[in-house]
């Protein structure tokens, strides 16, 4: 029912003076309207003096960050060349996702996750907490997964909208690539994402996390050097993320520096072809300098399954297969020398004077000292020094070796870099050993037995090396005593070398000896190339005893003898020296092979670049840029 | 009645206030929609609707506002109607259903019935035989406000219905009402709350805790506040300048032509812009207050106080919205929001203003 009906009307019309004075009885309630709009408007201002004064810089700084979006511009990795200046290791163009934290929803990670392969919502969760707890500035994009497969980069740009999950990002990125695989991936090594470890060591200490850096080989020796700095771009954009105007700042990325190694691809490939399906190592040297010309370990590892986040199942599978794959056996593997090591036993007797060349021993299969018959592979009757080599006459070293005592051996496989590191220009390499007196006193508390010294002048016993250790010692002492520290980078510094005042015809009785491996019939004769001088020294390293392996047949053919062979060419002034050892192979003679097709591509090379017209280099197209 | 009508006695200051504020909201309207927008139309549209206010308020003067009294159950009838249908068949804009399609424009039906309850609040009010309202009128005219008040509600269109209210409060605390009834109503409205929350919509609860804490969602209900309180703070003492708010240009303040127009222009004008058009709106309604001290009779005094009333409380609620001191209820700022409906709803408000001002000397 409406209260108003149309006869009240008349009462307004017309308007009686009545009415007009009748409105002073509310003056004192408009005052009080007008008090009450006072203190409103007060109460306005006051809002806005918070927010636009006290609080001004505050708000002025989110405003900023608003509009400003920070783009990470990734320096690529330098590129890793042989000494042609042939690529070994590239880049390739790929994305990385990242995540805003200032725009990161937390229920969104799980969504996330799932569009994603090989990462899991509470590796996401783990990173974030970890950017938190490590104070990362919040507008700095968190990387989370690294060259995303085309499904992931369909799923994010799907769903890198503003109304789906505006929090990630997709940047552009160079990503390591190995175009030859598995080829010399024990020097080269591999990249991955830092870990938390390696963020609190050190040598990481100025990474940051989600960056990519060397954990292995050269990728890890030179990782300052290949890593370039990373660059930024600031822009302005609007609240759907478009940029507007000009970026506020744009500073480029500086890639990192490119590394020329002393490889040589074409001899690298000719000694992985030769150890394909073996397990073993070869190294050659330039004893002129110390320059790596190849470096092989099998078996070997393809490093382009480490870039970014290897995948677990790839992982176990690398470290729990029995071969060890990740091992770098150049550097790493540690074994008796076996025969080889007569260089050694040889320079220390004649620089003693305790070995003359004129030296004969007659070997009737075997000798016995100290109540030990220690038996020789073969009847090789009166035998000099000249032929002990050769023929690798065990019997002629116990019995020299017995006479020079082990500390002249001891001293002059020192000095020869015996069980010491090289320092060659890689991480982890291993030391080897050289037994003494002293050693066994300060090591085992034990008194040498003279009985050890028989065994260490055939290179077995407490006696080791690593591959690199032999090259690097006998090519500096073929060279007449002059020892280079190996090295991987080409034009680097050169530390002066090791030199020892050896009588150079003391050299050259032992340089003929191990011509007359190779030339004369002797144990290293498959390693003769016809017109070229190889020289070279046969070693079958025993692992376990022939009693134990006689008696135990499995462990005898699992532990079955390492074959080495140590050669190099010319005979006068060696250029190249090679050392190849095949775990397993039984017999030194088997390596012989493996050093001839090394050295025969290095002077086949040799002869082809000299020939008149435009160089040739064989296996591998163009030089890079 | 023409002849008590001359351009010369009407409210000139009221008139140049309301012109000025009018022409800060057109430049920032342009200054939030120039460029490559859907509204880029806003502003030479908004000086239209102006326009049209102006002529609006001139033919509202022209009417005598007792004889507009007398046309309230009509009015009142009408509105009624109108709200009906634009709850049956309104446009849905922004889930609410607020605009009413007439002859190919859009109206908002809710704009007429401020005006309407405006006049009615005033006709009843201007009927009372004593100097204090009785618990019958108080029902009475409670519930004949709350039947539209209702109806804008369910648009819903909270923000509206609260400035309607605000009339009927002004109106009844200055028509006298003994402090009892005030303490009884106050603590009926204390209880009440409660109970109102789980009555309110999910989108409103959810604005509400986002106004306590903005935080809570800063991507969804919380944006606007966030966004709006970073305009204002970004302005600082003496603003970015026209055109030059970031906030504004890159359009990280939504609506930022109508409801959130104030923190544009607080961006772009700084503390020092803010104090002038506030300042600028309290001169506005003191000069209309001043008109309700003048009014000739008690039904005039309701009209202007009515008018000063429902304009204060929209710019409590909308002000203290975009400063984050009230929750988001979605209201315009007037004179300075694009919006043809309010803007004439309001020239329309100054026009009965004058109209009463125009006959205060009549003897």
């Amino acid at each position: 029912m409406p209260p108003i009906d149309p006869e009240n009307q008349s009462k307004h019309s017309p308007p009686s003076r009545l009415f007009r004075d009748d409105t002073r009885f509310a003056l004192g309630r408009i005052a009080v309207f007008q008090y009450l709009a006072v203190v409103i408007f007060v109460f306005l201002i006051g809002g806005f003096w918070v927010l636009q004064i006290r609080d001004g810089d505050f708000n002025k700084e989110l405003a900023e960050r608003n509009r400003i979006k920070t783009v990470p511009l990734l320096a690529p990795r330098g590129k890793i060349l042989d000494r042609d200046g042939r690529v070994i290791v590239d880049n390739h163009s790929a994305f990385a996702l990242t995540l805003s934290r200032e725009t990161l929803k937390p229920e969104h990670i799980a969504a996330i996750a799932e569009g994603l392969q090989n990462i899991k919502a509470e590796e996401i969760r783990a990173l974030v907490a970890r950017a938190e707890s490590r104070r990362v500035a919040k507008y700095v994009p968190l990387v989370i997964k690294q060259d995303l497969t085309p499904a992931e980069l369909a799923f994010v740009e799907s769903h890198a909208d503003p109304d789906t999950f505006p929090e990630m990002e997709l940047i552009d990125k160079q990503s390591r690539l190995y175009p030859h695989g598995g080829l010399a991936a024990h020097v080269i090594g591999y990249v991955g994402e830092v870990s938390e470890v390696e963020l609190n060591s050190a040598e990481f200490a100025k990474y940051s996390q989600g960056e990519i850096v060397g954990k292995e080989g050269l990728e890890r020796q030179y990782n300052d050097l290949l890593t370039g700095v990373n660059g930024q771009r600031r822009v302005v954009v609007d609240s759907m993320g478009r940029e507007h105007g000009r970026p506020i700042e744009n500073k480029d990325f500086t890639p990192g520096n490119n590394l020329q190694l002393t490889l040589d691809l074409d001899l690298q490939s000719v000694a992985e072809l030769a150890m394909e399906g073996r397990r073993g190592a070869v190294v050659a040297l330039d004893p002129r300098n110390g320059e790596v010309l190849a470096m092989v370990s099998h078996p070997a590892f393809d490093p382009n399954l480490f870039t970014g986040r290897i995948r677990a199942a790839d992982w176990n599978e690398l470290i729990n297969n029995p071969e060890s794959p990740l091992m770098n056996r150049a550097i790493q593997a540690q074994f008796a020398p076996g025969s080889t090591f007569k260089t050694i036993v040889t320079i220390a007797g004649l620089e003693t004077g305790l070995l003359e060349p004129s030296t004969t021993v007659n070997c009737p299969g075997g000798a016995t000292f100290y109540g030990h018959y220690f038996k020789c592979d073969e009847v090789h009757g009166t035998v000099d020094l000249h032929r002990a080599i050769v023929h690798s006459c065990d019997t002629f070293f116990f019995t020299v070796g017995n006479r020079i005592g082990i500390d002249h051996i001891a001293e002059y496989a020192e000095l020869a870099g015996i069980g010491k590191k090289t320092g060659i220009d890689l991480p982890n390499e291993k030391d080897g050993l050289m037994p003494s007196q002293r050693w066994k006193l300060h090591v085992k508390r034990e008194k040498w037995y003279a009985g050890e010294t028989i065994s260490v002048a055939i290179g077995q016993g407490a006696v080791t090396v690593t591959p690199i250790q032999l090259a690097s010692a006998v090519g500096g002492l073929v060279s007449g005593g002059v020892w280079y520290k190996p090295h991987l980078v080409k034009n680097a510094h050169i530390d002066p070398p090791r030199r020892a005042d050896l009588h150079p015809e003391n050299v050259a009785t032992i340089v003929s000896g191990m011509c007359g491996v190779v030339n004369e019939g002797g144990t290293g004769a498959s390693a003769a190339i016809p017109g070229l001088e190889i020289c070279g020294k046969t070693g079958t390293a025993q692992r376990i005893s022939n009693d134990l392996a006689k008696s135990n047949k499995a462990l005898g053919l699992a532990m079955r003898d390492n074959g080495w062979f140590v050669g190099f060419a010319p005979r006068e002034n060696p250029e190249i020296i090679i050392v190849a050892l095949w775990e397993g192979s039984g017999k030194g003679a088997l390596s012989a092979p493996i050093v001839r097709d090394v050295i025969k591509a290095y002077f086949d090379k040799k002869a082809r670049l000299a020939r008149p017209g435009p160089a040739q280099l064989s296996l591998f197209a163009e030089p890079s840029r | 009645m023409a002849r008590y009508r001359s351009f010369r006695d009407l409210d000139w200051p009221l008139l140049i206030i309301s012109l000025i504020i009018s022409t800060l909201g057109v430049l920032q309207i342009y200054s939030a929609t120039h460029g490559d927008t859907p509204w880029r139309n806003a502003w030479w549209k908004q000086i239209i609707y102006i326009l049209v206010g102006l002529g609006l308020m001139w033919l509202t003067t022209s009417v005598d506002y007792h004889t507009l009294l007398g046309q309230v159950p009509i009015l009142y009838t009408l509105s009624v109607i109108g709200l009906i249908a634009t709850v049956a068949v309104g446009n849905v804009v922004f889930h609410a259903r607020r605009w009413i399609h007439v002859f190919g424009m859009s109206f908002q039906i809710s704009e007429f019935v401020k005006l309407v309850i405006i006049l009615m609040v005033a006709r009843y009010l201007s009927e009372l035989k004593s100097d204090e309202v009785s618990p019958r009128d108080l029902l009475k005219l409670g519930g004949l406000v709350a039947v539209p008040v209702a109806l804008v509600y369910y648009q819903p269109d909270l923000g509206t219905a609260v400035t309607c209210v605000s009339v009927l409060a002004a109106g009844i605390l200055l028509a006298g009402l003994r402090w009892q009834y005030i303490a009884a109503i106050a603590l009926v409205c204390a209880l009440a709350m409660p109970v109102g929350w789980y009555f309110i919509k999910d989108y409103q609860r959810a604005r509400f805790l986002t106004f306590r804490d903005p935080s809570l969602d800063p991507r969804g209900a919380g944006y606007q506040v966030i966004q709006s309180k970073i305009a204002i703070g970004h302005g600082g003492i003496w603003g970015a300048g026209l055109t030059k708010g970031t906030q504004t240009q890159l359009r990280f303040l939504p609506a930022a032509h109508n409801d959130l127009i104030f923190s544009g222009f607080a961006e772009e004008h700084g503390f020092v812009g803010v104090v002038v058009a506030l300042g600028l709106y309290f001169l506005l309604l003191m000069q209309i207050v001043q008109n309700a001290q003048t009014a000739p009779d008690r039904a005039g005094m309701y009209i202007c106080m009515g008018v000063a009333a429902l304009l204060l409380c929209h710019l409590l609620v909308n002000v203290g919205m975009v400063a984050g001191d009230m929750p988001l209820t979605g209201i315009p700022l007037p004179l300075m929001s694009a919006g043809g409906s309010i803007t004439m709803s309001v020239f329309v408000m100054l026009g009965l203003v004058n109209n009463v001002r125009l006959r205060r000397f009549v003897s």
